[in-house]
């Protein structure tokens, strides 16, 4: 009895210390499930969220900060004229299944990205990609069609991240890359685990393991980050609960920018808004900061642009568009509508949209013009507003970097066709120096602002809540990512 | 006329007259938002404080007290019109394949789980407020037309039918004409009790996004604004609950008050 006794003591003792040792571990909620595992196959944000620079790497990378450093690549030549990368990679690099990730690999996952049946989600990051050379195990070339400034950019992005041919079969359901965390399981509608790579090339990261939770009810995150289920919420949903979080010692609230231009598409084909005036209406009715104030409850900055404010690059368009009701009316009457009109606004789920959505509905009601309100899920919303282009106006956030480029493609779902611009971007795509880019850059943002292609709401900010000690988040956005390689608990 | 009656009767006056008054005044415009003004508390220049647009909340329940009200009035009226003939008809074919067909037909929507069907209905037809006074109506037609067949059939056997009978009418007219009076009573009483769930009803689709659109005003669409506020605003939460408790709970006492009122048995012995 008395061994028993010990025993279970010893027992207890023995689980309370490995709690208190569990520091080494991280439960981070998002709010999407990704749908497959593939992010050189799938254009889901969740995919990037759970695998970019944890499970997968690429040549280059984003950093916390948005700028692009090494990744598989640890140095790089550019011939003179623009057109020949030369990538030096990194040594000793193993896929988590035990191969070796070598030139041919790059090969394989560049050529794969870019072959004609691809169905990865951004193939114009590889559209000026003329060959891939191997030169040898450690240095591949890269041949463009035409010098392109983007070219680092592009290969840090999650659709270019390196795979291996072995392991490509059944990669959507099994990811096997290279980085600092292997893939460990996947219960579907639930989570999906992490663990130490402990083969990795790069320094090990501080946690043992990581697991991924998915939350998209704003109620539901509220109640997992107070009940303590999850160590860190990144992009928690609810604006309005911050306070709270920032008032309880237990948790610390971090607020980023994202490159998430949050916009009232606008079908620029169907009558009456493929009437300039009509737009330009539509844009001076929208009172950008009440929408900020009352679906953000103030997080977010307001954009006059299709452009990151904080870009170096960005270009204050606000004046083209400010909130001026009798304006508006006066444009409408001016275009023949000056009764008004009726059309549908189309919302996607996120708060931004559906509270936006009710906010914008009022303040166009006020110049006359009536929307009928229609709320869809997302697949309901790709399928109708994305794809058939079924819409009036939507509201959404366009979380894709420097993505000013759709507005050089004439079937995007708002269909802007533009020439002038859609030549402004060939030009800067073909255009490597920097004082040059930025002004062309300008030029393209002035284009659209002056155009009223869409109305320009404001740049989503993201929220993540953390536990106290939990440290290494990164606290900006600029790309989809929650990259666990610098996290670690404080004592 | 018990305590309860008359409880049923002052809390079902007093959501109606809201409902009324709406229609030519309301204290603030629900329409304009006012968001610099957003989440106030009760008391001030809004007496049920504000939402978080800074929409004035006594306004949006009497707004939303008339949407409540519409669809489930149209909702029962849909039963009522489609349940009782069909009700009557069984019971003065009974026995027959006809019968059989309706009731069973009855039985057949009643398997359904009603609230998601009706879910269903607006999920494949589009949210709106008339699809959802469908989804609610089509499952008051069982209802009604169960309750009108097993009142009418004893009627059938009475002596006063028998002597309508041997006056040469037919069974339609007997049907109108002595049928329908003597199950009146229970119509309405059961009416009041469709009322109420039509009302929940309404509030349940509103609340998952399924009932009545914005900028329409809806009880369960201001409880699932009001989610997340709940621990900053009580008040956006709490005012519209209990705007759905208090309409409910006075359907259900008027309901029950009636019956006890009308049915001639309790009636005689009361007096």
């Amino acid at each position: 009895m008395y061994h028993f006794k010990r025993f279970a003591a010893s027992a207890v003792i023995g689980l309370w210390a490995t709690t208190a040792l569990a520091q080494d571990s991280i439960t981070v909620a998002i709010q999407l499930e990704p749908p497959n595992l593939d992010p050189t196959g799938g254009a889901a944000q969740a995919i990037d969220s759970v695998l970019y620079a944890n499970v997968f790497e690429g040549l280059t990378r984003f950093d916390a900060d948005g700028a692009i450093i090494r990744g598989l690549a640890q140095s790089w030549d550019i011939s003179d004229d623009g057109l020949v990368y030369t990538f030096n990679l990194a040594a000793g690099v193993t896929f988590h299944d035990g191969t070796a990730m070598d030139a041919e690999d790059v090969k394989f996952s560049l050529d794969r990205a870019r072959a004609e049946d691809s169905t990865n989600a951004q193939k114009g990051l590889f559209a000026g990609i003329a060959d891939v050379t191997v030169v040898d195990p450690l240095t591949v070339q890269v041949t463009l069609d035409q010098p392109n400034g983007n070219f680092l950019f592009n290969m840090a992005w999650g659709d270019a991240v390196i795979v291996a041919p072995e392991s490509i079969e059944n990669i959507a359901s099994n990811p096997i890359g290279t980085g600092p965390f292997t893939f460990t399981d996947w219960v579907q509608g639930d989570r999906i685990e992490l663990t130490r790579n402990a083969d990795y090339w790069g320094p090990a990261p501080a946690l043992e393991s990581a697991t991924f939770r998915f939350i998209s009810d704003p109620t539901a995150a509220f109640a997992a980050v107070m009940a303590e289920d999850v160590d860190a919420f990144i992009g928690f949903p609810a604006p309005e609960n911050l306070p709270q979080f920032e008032a309880d010692p237990r948790f610390q609230v971090l607020v980023g920018n994202t490159e998430g231009e949050t916009i009232l598409s606008t079908n620029n084909k169907m009558p009456p808004f493929d009437n300039v005036l009509v737009r330009q209406a539509v844009a001076h009715a929208i009172d950008r900061q009440a929408i900020i104030d009352g679906a953000m409850f103030g997080l977010g900055t307001p954009i006059g642009t299709h452009f990151a404010p904080h870009h170096p690059d960005y270009v204050d368009l606000l004046a083209n568009s400010p909130h001026d009701p009798d304006r508006a009316r006066a444009l409408l009457a001016e275009a023949g509508f000056a009764d008004g009109f009726t059309t549908t606004l189309k919302l996607p789920p996120p708060s931004y949209a559906r509270r936006g959505g009710e906010i914008i509905a009022a303040q166009l009601r006020e110049v006359g013009i009536e929307t009928e309100i229609t709320n869809l899920e997302w697949a309901q919303w790709i399928e109708e507003v994305f794809t058939n282009k079924d819409f009036g106006l939507s509201i959404v956030s366009h979380t894709e970097p420097m993505d000013i480029g759709i507005y050089a493609n004439p079937e995007y779902y708002f269909q802007y066709d533009n020439p002038e611009f859609q030549a402004l971007m060939e030009e800067l795509n073909a255009t490597t120096d920097p004082a040059g880019r930025s002004a062309l850059l300008a030029r393209a943002q002035t284009i659209i602002s002056e155009d009223y292609v869409n109305g320009y709401l404001f740049e989503l900010a993201v929220a993540t809540v953390a536990k106290a000690g939990v440290q290494g988040l990164w606290v900006n956005q600029p790309t989809a990512a929650v990259d666990l390689t610098g996290v670690s608990w404080s004592e | 006329m018990s305590r309860n009656l008359i409880i049923g009767i002052a809390l079902t006056v007093v959501f109606l007259a809201l409902a009324a008054v709406s229609f030519l005044w309301t204290p603030y415009d629900i329409e304009a938002l006012d968001i610099p003004n957003k989440l106030q508390g009760p008391g001030g220049a809004n007496l049920l404080g504000t939402d978080h647009f800074g929409r004035d909340i006594l306004s949006m329940i009497m707004m939303g007290a008339r949407t409540s009200i519409a669809v489930a009035l149209v909702a029962v009226g849909i039963g009522m019109a489609i349940g009782i003939p069909l009700g009557l008809l069984a019971a003065a074919r009974r026995g027959s394949l006809l019968d059989e067909l309706i009731m069973r037909g009855n039985d057949l929507v009643f398997a359904f789980p009603s609230l998601v069907i009706a879910i269903l209905i607006t999920a494949v037809f589009g949210a709106s407020a008339v699809n959802a006074i469908i989804a609610i109506g089509i499952f008051n037609i069982p209802v009604f037309a169960r309750l009108t067949r097993g009142a009418a059939l004893p009627l059938w056997e009475r002596d006063f039918i028998l002597a309508a009978r041997v006056c040469g009418k037919s069974a339609a007219r007997i049907s109108v004409e002595h049928i329908l009076p003597n199950i009146t009573n229970l119509m309405i009483v059961q009416g009041t009790i469709q009322f109420s769930l039509g009302i929940l009803a309404e509030a349940a689709l509103s609340y998952i996004g399924l009932g009545a659109q914005p900028p329409t005003a809806s009880w369960g669409r201001m409880l699932a604004d009001a989610q997340t506020l709940v621990s900053i605003a009580p008040h956006t939460a709490l005012v519209p609950g209990f705007a759905i408790l208090l309409m409910v709970l006075g359907l259900n006492l008027l309901g029950d008050g009636l019956r006890d009122w009308l049915d001639p048995r309790i009636r005689v012995a009361r007096v």
